[in-house]
């Protein structure tokens, strides 16, 4: 199926990210910056499905809408909020921010006056129908090793938990 | 106008699902069809459930509104929408407002890849499956929002409960689901498939429904998914979430009139949809029972009789409750209502008769029988199983679905690797 107004979706999503973003750094309360902070990776996974990546955004919303999130949620409401409601916040780290914040600005403006030249030519996409098979494939093909490592990483991070949350092994 | 009746007629001949053939028409009748078919379904379920929890507790169950109470789910209705909507002063508003409406799009959202039949689906998606397991996880959010959101203890118990029990049976129902997946790819190309109507069409192909796929492994992985998706939904016996005796109502305690009928909806819906997950994957979806044994035309016709066979019989039982109606002036509208009702059933149940109309409804009727099936579980769980404890039911969860879960899909793939190396 031929795409639907895609300059407008494509618009809609970032402006969607962009204030969902802006509210995740600037409510002062925690349920509602995570809240945002959902909206935004929705968002994200909508674009994903833009790019000709179904699997992508499916994999997008089970993990992180519907997993990460309800865990961070979990964590938030158990911390007492009144007390940091009214508490100066402490994260004053705006020089980190600043250099942050130029840094990225500085690549997109080269990015953006280089132009298309920098990008490789466009490549097809891929059939829908073959999408999450070609994925699979080169997961456990090609990309073998790194793959291999993310989940050796992930066993230990696991292990990691289990030993300090266990008091007694 | 000729070329918008023309449109329209095209897609009926079709053997695509109108999201998949691009008809925005018929995408929006199936849209439309599928929500008022749920919200029946919700509102039937309603007082199925009422009315079969009574007879097993030998009670009589709603009685008075209508013949057998079959008004009262609309009475309740009714009640709930003229109730005042209460805001605690204390609740954080907005969350609160939005929450209900998070939990009710989840739960109806999913139904956009549901198959009630090859072409009878709004949409056939890529990663079907994905989809529905990822957008129902959503609804878990709705909860957890509405729990905190009421600022008042039961609610934000019931929300965290709820948040630890989804998170820790996603795994084992993730696992299960994996299993039957690696199934679809037995065939020669040697490709799976994440697609609701593609899951189906593999069964078809290998001639044989998941749940008896290299017994027991498919009955176990099945049996895994019943019980994570008994979890998933918040019903008893793990309905600690809302646990009467001890939270009062659990997360929607302070929700009242038509917010709380949102997560009522929203509740019964996400039955419906975990069971359609769980038909489509191990109970063959829409394909009609026992293919293999009981083939031949004589057979084909003698299934398709079913659905027809199934409204006359409940037209038969209109028919016998009117017989048996009190003849008393006082229910004189109840027993004409009644037989009215009986009329409508019996003539749906001839129209179903008709060689082309049951020939394309029947897949559907298999869909919904089958998830019917479910339903009647769902409720016969909640007359029989006591309420699990919190640490119990992290246990099952932990220790015992997710190694099992393990196990099934470790020797799911061994066994289906022994198959293709063996037997090319």
């Amino acid at each position: 199926m031929a795409p639907v107004a895609t300059p407008f979706f494509f618009y809609l999503l970032s402006g969607v990210m962009l204030i969902g973003g802006i509210l995740v750094i600037t409510r002062r309360n925690a349920v509602h910056s995570a809240l945002a902070l959902i909206v935004t990776l929705l968002a994200q996974a909508a674009i994903y499905l833009m790019l000709y990546a179904p699997f992508v955004a499916g994999v997008q919303i089970i993990l992180y809408a519907g997993g990460i999130m309800v865990l961070f949620l979990f964590v938030i409401m158990l911390v007492n909020l009144e007390r940091n409601l009214k508490e100066r916040q402490f994260n004053r780290q705006w020089l980190v921010g600043v250099v942050a914040a130029g840094a990225l600005g500085g690549l997109f403006i080269v990015v953006y006056s280089k132009g298309q030249s920098i990008f490789p030519d466009r490549a097809l996409p891929i059939a829908e129908a073959q999408n999450t098979q070609i994925v699979g494939t080169m997961l456990y093909g090609q990309y073998m090793f790194a793959f291999e490592i993310a989940s050796l990483l992930l066993l230990v991070a696991i292990i990691g938990a289990v030993v300090m949350a266990k008091k007694r092994i | 106008m000729p070329q918008l009746i023309q449109y329209i007629q095209s897609y009926l001949t079709s053997d695509l699902t109108p999201g998949a053939a691009g008809n925005v028409f018929w995408a929006l009748v199936y849209i439309l069809l599928v929500f008022g078919g749920l919200s029946v379904a919700v509102i039937a379920m309603n007082w199925l459930e009422r009315k079969i929890l009574a007879h097993m507790q030998v009670r009589l169950g709603p009685m008075r509104v209508g013949p057998h109470g079959l008004l009262q789910p609309i009475a309740d209705a009714i009640k709930l929408l003229l109730k005042e909507d209460i805001i605690p002063a204390e609740a954080d508003s907005f969350v609160f407002w939005i929450a209900p409406f998070i939990v009710v799009l989840a739960a109806f959202t999913v139904f956009v890849v549901v198959p009630f039949g090859p072409t009878h689906a709004i949409t056939d998606m890529n990663i079907g499956i994905l989809f529905m397991l990822g957008v129902s996880s959503l609804s878990v959010l709705g909860i957890v929002m509405a729990g905190w959101a009421s600022n008042s203890h039961y609610p934000l118990i019931g929300a965290l409960r709820s948040s630890a029990q989804m998170v820790s049976y996603e795994v084992a129902m993730g696992l299960a689901v994996v299993s039957a997946i690696l199934m679809t790819s037995l065939n020669a190309t040697g490709t799976g498939t994440l697609s609701m109507i593609g899951i189906v069409q593999a069964q078809q192909a290998q001639g044989e429904w998941f749940i008896f796929k290299f017994f027991p492994l498919g009955l176990i992985a099945f049996f895994i998914f019943a019980v994570a998706m008994v979890a998933e939904t918040n019903r008893a016996p793990f309905d600690l979430p809302e646990a009467e005796s001890e939270l009062t109502a659990g997360f929607h305690t302070e929700y009242s009139g038509f917010r709380w009928s949102l997560f009522f909806l929203a509740e019964y819906s996400a039955m419906i949809a975990v069971s359609s997950i769980a038909v489509t994957l191990w109970l063959g979806g829409w394909l009609r029972p026992f293919p293999n044994l009981l083939h031949g035309t004589t057979w084909e016709l003698a299934f398709s009789l079913f659905p027809g066979l199934t409204f006359l019989f409940l037209a038969g039982m209109c028919f016998y409750s009117t017989a048996r109606m009190p003849k008393h002036p006082y229910f004189r509208v109840q027993t004409i209502g009644l037989a009215s009702f009986g009329v409508v059933l019996a003539l749906i149940g001839l129209a179903l008769f008709i060689p082309q109309v049951s020939l394309r409804i029947q897949d559907i009727y298999w869909f919904c029988m089958k998830v019917a099936a479910f339903m009647y579980l769902y409720i016969w769980y909640r007359g029989t199983f006591p309420r699990y404890r919190f640490d119990q039911l992290m246990k099952v969860g932990w220790k015992v679905l997710l190694p099992m879960g393990l196990g099934v899909l470790i020797l799911t793939a061994s066994v289906a690797l022994m198959q293709t190396l063996w037997h090319p």
